[in-house]
Order: structure tokens, then sequence, then C-alpha cells
């Protein structure tokens, strides 16, 4: 049965050579202009002269790139000193994005496994729940957060209605209010891989560790978890790369009061500064960092099937 | 053969013109958000037979950065403050008004007539004009509000509790008041020490945000707010117990005003637009619904009463004078940017 599977396949790809180039055109095209295209932009713009209140001159430049590395202190004529500025920008986003998938994972876990291990007919009810918040964007998303954490809101008046606590919390307007923030708005794309992982994963294992005598924790840790990793090691892209860019999270929960990532490169397109040279510049160095890590992760997930 | 082609060119000729007039009845807006009473719209649609369709902006500088980045040319209208306007015409974003376009033009008060930022009024008519202050809840402060020492150095009670509006031009003016330096200062002195004051002065802040500048005071999630006069008026009636503050040091005035874009594809609806806003009858209906000022005369008659009395529209006699935001040059913004990326960084 499975070879004669694979025979017809390749009976197929021999057959359909030709047209293979020419179905595939759509996607390369799709591909080409609206991933590539808008890249190559950006790559250009951040070698280029800034224009004043926006725009660029066409004649090369380093300046954004001296400008992100580079102190010269408030009037640009100091002798060049390393510039932490932005380097404490991206750290603090990395940090925020980190701590929101770790978040993400604890909760999302346990959830993903829950919803696999129902029964096959209630699984998809179980996905549906999920997702239903998903069908609000995500400005609203992250208003009713706000509103749901603030001083006068329901979670501290519950909290303190019943006496865990006598002042409000003071959430909003913090580091955590953002964590929490991020995690809530991306917890399904933790959820949903793991979930295709574990529903493919073999329970009969599990049964034949604990038929041998291994703890629960030992079943979890070096069956469960080795089996499902691919499923979670995309969960934790899925959430870390969209945080680590975020501004609407950082703008409405954490008071804007310190750039992320995102709100940085923002600001140089859409706010006073309008550097767009400096903005593109911002774009490539995270572009540069998410794809090495993705490249890390890779790696190491091949070296590991191997 | 010959009727076919006939009936051909009849039909094509046909839906060319029912394409024409359709363009010809279509007005489209780039406006700021919550600051035109929608009836106002449905009024000059039903007049003149025009569809309007508006986009809105959050700040001057979205509006400039988004038709820099191509936009120009979708829009017939738009409405930036003065400094801005000053800034668009120098980008060459403006389309200019000839003489005896506005039949109304005799319709703009004097004092708004001839302003610095578009001399002549050769792009722009009046929309409305306020200030930009600060209010306080007065459940949570009951002392002197006249100084700009609640925003920048404030009494133990406020301190972590203010949000300032999320805009450069706005933050370092009033931060300039404040100081009593001039505001595009190119002294090195002066601006070290307004850099060193406001990194002193956010540790009391506790958030940027235009967008909600009135929910947050109105919710109680700050005690103080920087804010328009009209939004501070408008979050008074929605039962804050606010009270707008005029400076003893000077505050921010403003106005906005309805520009002619470079390009526009509906250019003839938009001079209809600006005359029809350039009646008394229909700016005064912006002005009941954003509790700021109209720039025509004649206006008086059709404003609500309250208006006239309300305390956000009348300084006291102790308020210092109210300036416009200025343009600085390219030099000098840049230091300006850097003190802004300092405070947020």
């Amino acid at each position: 049965m499975a070879g004669g599977g694979a025979t017809g396949g390749s009976v197929q790809s021999e057959t359909y050579r030709e047209a293979r180039t020419l179905l595939l055109l759509p996607a390369w095209v799709t591909l080409g202009l609206l991933t590539l295209a808008p890249l190559m932009i950006m790559l250009i713009y951040s070698f280029l002269t800034k224009e004043f209140r926006g725009g660029v001159i066409w004649e090369f430049s380093l300046e954004a790139y001296d400008q992100f590395f580079f102190d010269r202190g408030l009037f640009g004529d100091e002798p060049p000193k390393i510039e932490w500025t932005y380097i404490g920008i991206f750290w603090r986003s990395i940090w925020q994005a980190g701590a929101a998938t770790i978040l993400s994972l604890l909760i999302g876990f346990p959830t993903a496994y829950f919803i696999a291990t129902r029964p096959e007919r209630q699984r998809a009810l179980w996905v549906f729940l999920v997702t239903i918040p998903y069908w609000v964007n995500l400005l609203i998303r992250t208003v009713s957060m706000k509103f749901l954490l603030r001083d006068e809101g329901p979670l501290n008046d519950g909290l303190m209605s019943i006496g865990l606590i006598s002042e409000p919390l003071g959430i909003v307007n913090t580091n955590l209010a953002v964590q929490l923030g991020l995690f809530y708005s991306y917890l399904p794309f933790m959820v949903l891989p793991i979930y295709a992982a574990v529903e493919r994963y073999n329970f009969a294992l599990s049964e034949a560790a604990s038929d041998l005598y291994a703890p629960r924790w030992a079943v979890l840790r070096r069956i469960v978890i080795p089996s499902v990793k691919p499923g979670i090691i995309a969960g934790c892209i899925l959430v870390f790369v969209p945080s680590l860019g975020s501004f609407l999270a950082p703008d409405l929960l954490g008071g804007a009061k310190t750039f992320m990532i995102g709100s940085l490169i923002e600001e140089q397109f859409k706010g006073n500064a309008g550097n767009w040279p400096f903005g593109a510049a911002a774009s490539m160095i995270l572009l540069t960092m998410v794809l090495i890590l993705l490249m890390v992760f890779a790696r190491q997930s091949r070296k590991e099937e191997a | 053969m010959k009727t076919i082609l006939k009936t051909t060119v009849a039909a094509s000729a046909l839906a060319l013109t029912a394409g024409a007039a359709m363009a010809e009845g279509k007005l489209v807006i780039y406006h700021w958000f919550e600051y035109i009473p929608q009836e106002l719209l449905d009024t000059f649609s039903a007049e003149y037979g025009v569809e309007v369709v508006m986009d809105t902006y959050d700040s001057n500088e979205a509006l400039l950065a988004s038709l820099k980045a191509g936009a120009i040319g979708t829009y017939d209208v738009a409405v930036p403050g003065d400094y801005m306007v000053q800034i668009m015409a120098g980008e060459g974003l403006l389309d200019t008004i000839a003489d005896g376009e506005l039949a109304n033009k005799g319709n703009i008060a004097p004092e708004w007539a001839d302003p610095s930022f578009d001399p002549g009024r050769a792009h722009s008519i009046p929309y409305q004009w306020g200030s930009t202050s600060f209010a306080v809840n007065r459940d949570a402060y009951s002392g002197d509000i006249g100084t700009t020492d609640i925003l920048f150095n404030p009494p133990a009670e406020l301190s972590g509790k203010i949000n300032m509006l999320d805009s450069q031009g706005e933050v370092l003016a009033m931060a300039a008041l404040h100081m009593g330096i001039p505001q595009c200062s190119t002294d090195r002195d002066q601006l070290k020490a307004l850099n060193d004051m406001l990194q002193e002065a956010k540790t009391h802040w506790a958030s940027f945000n235009s967008d909600t500048a009135k929910e947050v005071l109105v919710s109680g999630d700050a005690a103080v707010g920087q804010i328009y006069d009209g939004f501070a008026a408008k979050g008074r009636e929605e039962g804050a117990n606010i009270e707008y503050a005029f400076p003893s040091q000077g505050y921010i005035v403003w106005m906005d005003n309805v520009v002619l874009l470079k390009d526009a594809p509906n250019r003839d609806n938009a001079i209809k637009f600006m005359d029809f806003l350039l009646e008394p009858e229909n700016i005064a209906a912006v002005t009941n619904y954003a509790r700021y000022n109209a720039g025509l005369t004649g206006v008086g008659t059709f404003l609500d009463p309250t208006l006239a009395t309300q305390p956000e529209s009348n300084p006291p006699a102790s308020a210092g004078a109210g300036v416009f935001i200025e343009v600085c040059d390219q030099a000098t913004q840049e230091v300006y940017d850097q003190i802004w990326t300092n405070l947020k960084k």
C-alpha cells in the first residue's frame, strides 16, 4: 500500500514536471512581490540619506547605522561612544517578548494537551473556543485588556471585594501589563501548533513507559515533550517574533513611556522624527536578529534529527 | 455592422459620462478623529449631491507622513494644525486657492485672515482654534493649578498620575514655557537643562497617550492630563470633576485649518466643501460639537450659549500668554528629536 502510493507519486511528478513551474508561479510572484520587494526597499532605504521631515534623498549614507551604534552626544559633535539607547530598547523588547513567550508556553502547553486528550468529537469545539476571541480586532482586545487590569477595573475590584488586596495593584502602565497583553494577544499561536503535535503523538508510548515504571514526570519530560518538540518550537517562534515587533501592547498597556522596537520604528516613519533611513536600518537590524534566531533553531532541530 | 458600432460608441460614451458624474459626486476628507459631527457631513452630502468619504489620523505628524508616503492625490482636503500648514506648504503638498474661488472667504474673522503660518490664506481656511494645556482632577488635588509645575514638578499627591500627550511638539513647547526659554532655542546650556528637566519630570509621569487623553481623566486612570481645551470640556461634561488650567507661564494656542491638497481628485467639491464650512451656521455646528472656537465672524447666534461661559474658553487674568508651536530649522529640530528619544528610551 505504502509502496504503491510512493510509485504513483513519482509517476505523477514526471508527468507534471513542466506544469510544475507554471503552477508554482503564483506562489513565487506573491513571495517576490509581497515579501522580497518591500524588504529590498527597506534595505536600500537604510543606506540612503534622510530627508528632513520624512522621505529619502538618493545618496548613499551609513548615517542610519552610525546613529544606531554610536553616541555623539546631544549636539552630535562629541567623540563617538557606543550608543546604548537603541541596544537598550532592543534588549527590553527581547526580554518582554521572551517573558510573554514563556507565559504563553506555561499556559498554552497544558491547554493544548487538554484539548488533544479530549474525545475526538469534542476537540473541534475546544479549538473553536480558543479561537473565538481572535475574531475581534487586536486593538479592541488590547483596549479590553486595559479595562480589565486598570485600578478601577474588575480585576482589582474583585480582588479587593474578597479582601485579598486592600489597594489596587497598579498593573496598567507597567512592564507586567505589556507582558500580559502580549501573552493574551498571541496565546493561540502557541496552543494550535502544540495541539497539532500532541494530537499526532502516540499515547501508547506513554502507556508503555508507565508499564515500565516510569514516573509521570519522567514520561512527560523524556517522552511526551521530545515527541511534540517541533510543535513547541513552532509555537514559541510564532509568539516571540510578533511580540518582538509589537507596538500596540506597549503603547496602550505600557503607557508608551519607553520605546519598544516596534514603537521606535513607528516613530521614525509616523512621528515627529521623520527619519526613514533610521527606521529602515532599525528594521533591518531586527530582521537580522530574528533570522539568526530562526537559523539557530533550525540547525538545532536538524542536529537532533540526525 | 454600422449599427453595432454606433451602439457600442454610444454605450461607451454613456459609461464614460456616468463615470465622470460619479467622480464629480465625491469628496475625500482626511481628518482628525472625533472632530466633525456626522450630521454636518450628511447635510453637505444632501445639499450638493456629493458622496463624502472620510479617513482619520491622530497627529499632525501622522498626516504628513502618510501624505509623503504616497497618499497625496487620494485626498481632497485635510485639517492640519497651524505649524503643519506651514510645513506642508513648504513641502509642496498644498494647492493654492485662487482669488475669488471661495465665495464666503469674507466671513473669516479679521484676526485669522492673514496668519503667519499661511499668509493671505493662500492654501487654507480656519476650522477651529483653541488651546492646549492640562486638566486636573479636583478630587485628587485641591491646591493651585495655575502653574506648569503641575506637569513638570508635581506635588507628591499627583506624582505618578500624570498622562502627557504622545506628541513631541506639544510636550516640548510646554516644557519650554515651563523653563522660560524660547521654543527653538539653540543655546546649548538651555537645551541641556531642558533635557535634564524632562528626564526628572518623566519619573512623575504615568503614560504618554493622545487618543485617550480624555478617557484617562474621565475613568480616573490619570489625575492630571495634558489636553486640548475642548477635550477637557467634553470630559467635564461626561462627569469628570476636572478643571482646565491656564498656567501663569503660558499655554499653547493652536488653530486647525482646512487645506486644499495638491492633486486633489475632486478639487471642485473641495472648494464647495470649504465654502460650506465658511458659512457661520455650519462651522458653528462643528464648534458646538467639538467645544472649541470658530475663526469666522457672525457665528455667535448659532452657538450653544454654554460655550461662551465655559471655563475652558475663558482664561483667567492670572493666565500667561498663549503661544503657537514654532517650526524649527533642521539642525535645531534634530537636537529636539534627540531630546525626545532620550525621554522615551
